[in-house]
């Protein structure tokens, strides 16, 4: 990026007026505004942005994870979870963004204390799907969410596969399935 | 099918019942379309009016594996699909075929990722590979009358020690094949 982030999205200052006491980072590409939040503040600050007679974010239009993995530039964290916040009284859009540094090894499903996040599920109904798409790619689990199963994969998927140490290919889970010839039909 | 021609005057005719069998068997292949992409528009193509699968008597898509005897696997496999298309290939009545169309369904084309399997062969014998992406109505059809020709000849599938096999045949593309690109790293 070679021009300087454009700060100038008015809730930037509105997020500033509300929670003085707290620093956020902050970054803008192309007229996309993001904020950066610590997970334990999730809540806060997205019932915030959705409440506010400025904001009236009411519309979560997604929720999608990265990977940071090998990533050129320097991240606070290896994990992302990027909420996508659509206004749709004001027809203005804002993005929420929470790394995370896992502190397990990640090539398998354990579940890594350090990949919680708050699910936004209360605020946001439509976010249920989105969170288990997020959980089932990239193992990122989400706190008080009604029903955190995966969503696209089996229960029994032996990885979260958009995870960057994870192969293209996989590990042989597309090759090791049971074969059907005509004898056992 | 020049059944009526070939009757003489006194208005019977005698064959071995084989081939009556076989004859009616070749023309009333009635397909399970299994159709998961986009080569499933094409298979929809090839059933409507321009292409008219009806001439060869496999116009009546069956949705139901229990009434049709040719499976048309149309489309990419994900692992996650696999069961449900065995199962399906189980439920359908002896004697069946097999159809891979496109790229996908035999090989996996280009989706070469985790989820999707690389050729629904490995998995269900296939009779005939339809080459392309997608590949032309044309050629469904050529592979529908390769069965149908083998159906004519054999009129069962191929058998193998008592285990049946996949005929393997494959239609010949239409367009100049060149060779993957190979020794990507991922
Ligand atoms: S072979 Fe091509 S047209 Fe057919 S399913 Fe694959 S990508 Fe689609």
């Amino acid at each position: 990026m070679s021009s300087k982030p454009n700060l100038d999205h008015a809730t930037f200052a509105a997020i500033k007026g509300r929670f003085p006491e707290k620093r956020f980072r902050a970054t803008e590409f192309r007229g996309d505004s993001t904020l950066i939040i610590e997970p334990a503040d999730v809540l806060t600050v997205m019932s915030f942005l959705r409440d506010d007679e400025r904001l009236r974010y009411s519309f979560l239009s997604d929720v999608a994870g990265v990977d940071y993995l090998n990533y050129p530039a320097k991240m606070p964290g290896r994990f992302a979870v990027v909420y996508m916040l659509e206004s749709q009284s004001r027809d203005d859009r804002f993005f929420v963004k929470v790394f995370l540094e896992p502190t397990l090894p990640t090539d398998g499903t354990i579940e890594d204390p350090a990949l919680w996040v708050d699910s936004v599920t209360g605020l946001w109904p439509g976010a249920e799907w989105m969170e288990r798409e997020v959980f089932d790619m990239f193992g990122i689990r989400f706190r008080n969410h009604p029903d955190l199963r995966r969503i696209l994969l089996w229960e029994a998927y032996p990885a979260h596969p958009l995870r960057k140490d994870y192969p293209l290919r996989g590990r042989g889970e597309r090759e090791t399935y049971r074969v059907v010839d005509r004898t056992t039909a | 099918m020049g059944l009526e021609a070939a009757l003489p005057a006194e208005g019977f005719l005698t064959t071995q019942l084989r081939r009556v069998i076989n004859w009616s068997r070749r023309n009333s292949l009635w397909p399970m379309p299994f159709a998961t992409a986009c080569c499933g528009i094409e298979l929809m193509a090839t059933a409507s009016s321009r292409y008219d699968l009806a001439r060869f008597g496999a116009e009546v898509m069956r949705f139901s594996p229990r009434q049709s005897d040719l499976l048309i696997v149309a489309g990419r496999i994900a692992i996650k699909t696999m069961p449900v298309l065995q199962r399906i290939y189980q439920q359908m009545t002896e004697p069946k075929w097999v159809i891979s169309m496109g790229a996908c369904a035999s090989t996996g084309g280009v989706f070469d990722t985790y989820a999707v399997v690389q050729g629904c062969d490995q998995f269900i014998p296939v009779d005939v590979y339809v080459p392309g992406c997608p590949p032309r109505p044309e050629q469904l059809i050529e592979g529908v009358m390769m069965i149908q020709r083998y159906i004519d000849q054999e009129g069962m599938p191929p058998m193998d020690g008592g285990k049946r096999v996949g005929l393997g045949l494959a239609v010949a593309p239409t367009h100049a094949v060149r060779p993957q690109p190979v020794g990507l790293q991922y």
